[in-house]
């Protein structure tokens, strides 16, 4: 589910690059439109001018993926939980890659949906661990929208500690439990 | 087939809303008063559903107040004062002496009791009352009360009534309950496949405010206990919780947050218009309305960790009050007003600490729990009761004010959490 979508994000960026690539060796793609080519506007011109102008526009490449830059790109992507120190709410810079990958992943597929759950370990107060959970969720947000996700695309919600991802009163155990979860709702 | 597996479903479903509570006493007080409860007498044909003087007696004991004694030791069972050789009381080393008699009254029963002073060998308190068939075990609650009340000078708490959280160990299933204070007549009132956190009363006890994720977000609910008829108060987008009744009834403080900014509300329950009356960037919750309708307890994370701090809703001024430890969350006052409990945290120890409001001397009241987690006070002020984790699962625990009297809840199935201590019912 999650490949497929990621192959056809690739493949819509590569049919671009196509598209461009075409244009620029000057074969004229039949039915583009009304608007007037740009060999017919620069003829017109040459007509009523002494001057030609001359064909500047450079080439633009793009950087193809390789398969293995694919599959670590989709092992990036299989990433979606993510978890926090004690009392903190800032993301571990072990988390930040995966991070980045949901982040243009959303970037480029817009009518992807995520819901971001924060949880906090079972120390402490049942609504403070609400907040905490929810600050947590908030700084993954950030993090998304600073690498080009959208507001739009990203809901919130915190269960603090009623939702503990292991049971268990171990330090163990509490490292597992302070996360946020990314759960795609539409990819 | 499906049949059977709806009997299997409807049996764990059964247990997990019949969690029934069991009061063990596991820390009484030293100066506690010896008394005996002489089993009442009873002529009727069959035998009593309930046996109220078995509850008066483990009323008595689990206040910590009274050392009661055990049927088997007494050397009579008297019934009225004319029966009693004081003597074998006094061999028994018992301060006080409980006897009466139940009747059938119409359409009911009526119980009439008397304290006995065993040293003085006199009459105390002589009392009758009248209850309903059903209503055995409020007769014997009643009838607690009025001796604690007259023995201690403190109001008896034995009629209130609790809600509590029950979940099971995959947290799939929350249900509200509502119980007797000492854990009995268990009711399911409201249950989710979702969350449901912060049980709170309503001053005038006829209804409770809690959180529920049922809609996605953490939203906030009135409930009528008489009618179950719910009620959504607070759905803003983002997240709401925490809710606390003024003590005239009139205001609702809670907690919203939208993008991570906690910060505290107070709505006018007659206009239903909101106020956010903290503005800070650090996490502002578990707001606690004090006695005098104007100053709220809350917790901030504004120096860091969380903190107890004091917020004045008229001028809004702000001063902080707990500073011993790094962790101190939840407050919750005293009906008196002189003393406020709440969590306090040391590293990996979370217990429950009482303090001072005049002198802000601090006592940490729970050690022999783990994570101990929302307190909530008896209206009596006697008592706190908490959650704790005990080898790996929630269970309801109380301590006193004081810290001499201690007692354990434990639920036979899933996890108990958030108990939420009714005010005075009349």
């Amino acid at each position: 589910m999650q490949k497929t979508a990621l192959y056809k994000a690739l493949g819509i960026a590569f049919g671009a690059l196509l598209v461009t690539a075409c244009a620029n060796n000057g074969d004229l793609e039949e039915g583009a439109g009304a608007a007037t080519t740009a060999t017919e506007q620069q003829a017109n011109e040459a007509a009523d001018s002494a001057t030609t102008g001359v064909e500047s526009a450079s080439l633009q490449g793009e950087q193809m993926m390789s398969d293995a830059e694919k599959a670590a790109q989709q092992a990036l992507l299989d990433i979606t939980v993510f978890y926090f120190d004690f009392d903190q709410s800032s993301i571990k810079e072990s988390g930040k890659a995966a991070l980045s990958a949901h982040a243009a992943y959303l970037a480029s597929n817009s009518s992807a949906r995520i819901v971001l759950e924060g949880h906090a370990d079972e120390r402490g107060t049942p609504e403070y661990n609400l907040a905490l959970g929810e600050r947590r969720a908030i700084a993954v947000r950030q993090f998304l929208m600073a690498k080009g996700a959208s507001s739009s695309q990203i809901k919130v919600v915190s269960f603090g500690e009623e939702k503990p991802a292991v049971t268990g009163s171990t330090s163990s155990a509490y490292a597992k439990n302070r996360r946020v979860e990314v759960k795609y709702q539409s990819r | 087939m499906v049949t059977r597996v709806l009997f299997v479903l409807a049996l764990v479903l059964g247990q997990i809303a019949h969690a029934e509570l069991v009061i063990e006493v596991t820390q009484g007080r030293q100066s506690a008063l010896p008394i005996s409860v002489v089993p009442f007498e009873w002529n009727g044909a069959l035998e009593l559903p309930e046996d109220i003087s078995a509850i008066v007696n483990n009323d008595l004991g689990s206040s910590g107040y009274f050392r009661t004694l055990d049927r088997s030791l007494m050397l009579a069972t008297p019934h009225t004062p004319q029966d009693v050789n004081y003597v074998d009381w006094q061999r028994l080393k018992q301060d006080y002496l409980v006897v009466g008699q139940i009747s059938s009254a119409e359409g009911g029963y009526a119980v009439e009791f008397q304290v006995l002073d065993v040293h003085q060998q006199r009459t105390l308190i002589h009392h009758r009352v009248k209850g309903k068939a059903t209503q055995l075990r409020d007769l014997a609650h009643y009838i607690s009360d009025h001796i604690f009340g007259q023995l201690t000078g403190i109001p008896g708490v034995f009629s209130t009534k609790m809600v509590y959280v029950t979940t099971n160990r995959e947290r799939s299933r929350f249900n509200l309950n509502f119980a007797d204070a000492d854990g009995a007549r268990e009711q399911l009132i409201f249950r989710s496949d979702e969350p449901i956190l912060s049980p709170t009363w309503s001053p005038d006890g006829k209804k409770v405010a809690y959180v529920s994720f049922e809609n996605g977000q953490s939203e906030i609910f009135f409930q009528e206990l008489a009618t179950g008829k719910r009620e959504k108060v607070v759905a803003w987008d983002g997240s709401n919780s925490a809710p606390s009744f003024s003590s005239d009834g009139t205001k609702l403080a809670f907690v919203h947050s939208r993008l991570g900014n906690p910060d505290i509300y107070v709505m006018d329950l007659n206009t239903r218009k909101a106020e956010r009356i903290t503005k800070h960037y650090g996490i502002d919750t578990e707001p606690q309305w004090m006695t005098d309708n104007r100053h709220i307890l809350f917790t901030s994370s504004r120096a860091g960790g969380p903190q107890i701090y004091k917020l004045d809703t008229v001028d809004g001024s702000v001063e902080r009050v707990t500073f011993e430890g790094r962790y101190n969350a939840r407050a919750r006052m005293t009906a008196d007003g002189r003393k406020m409990v709440y969590v306090h945290g040391n590293g990996d120890q979370f217990h429950i600490a009482s303090q001072d409001m005049e002198s802000g001397r601090v006592r940490i009241l729970t050690r022999d729990t783990n994570l101990d987690e929302s307190p909530s006070v008896a209206p009596n002020g006697s008592m706190v009761i908490y959650a704790a984790t005990e080898k790996e699962r929630s269970i309801l625990a109380a301590v006193s004010v004081d810290g001499e009297v201690k007692f354990r809840l434990p639920s036979r199935f899933g996890d108990v959490r958030e108990p939420a201590w009714s005010p005075i019912l009349n």
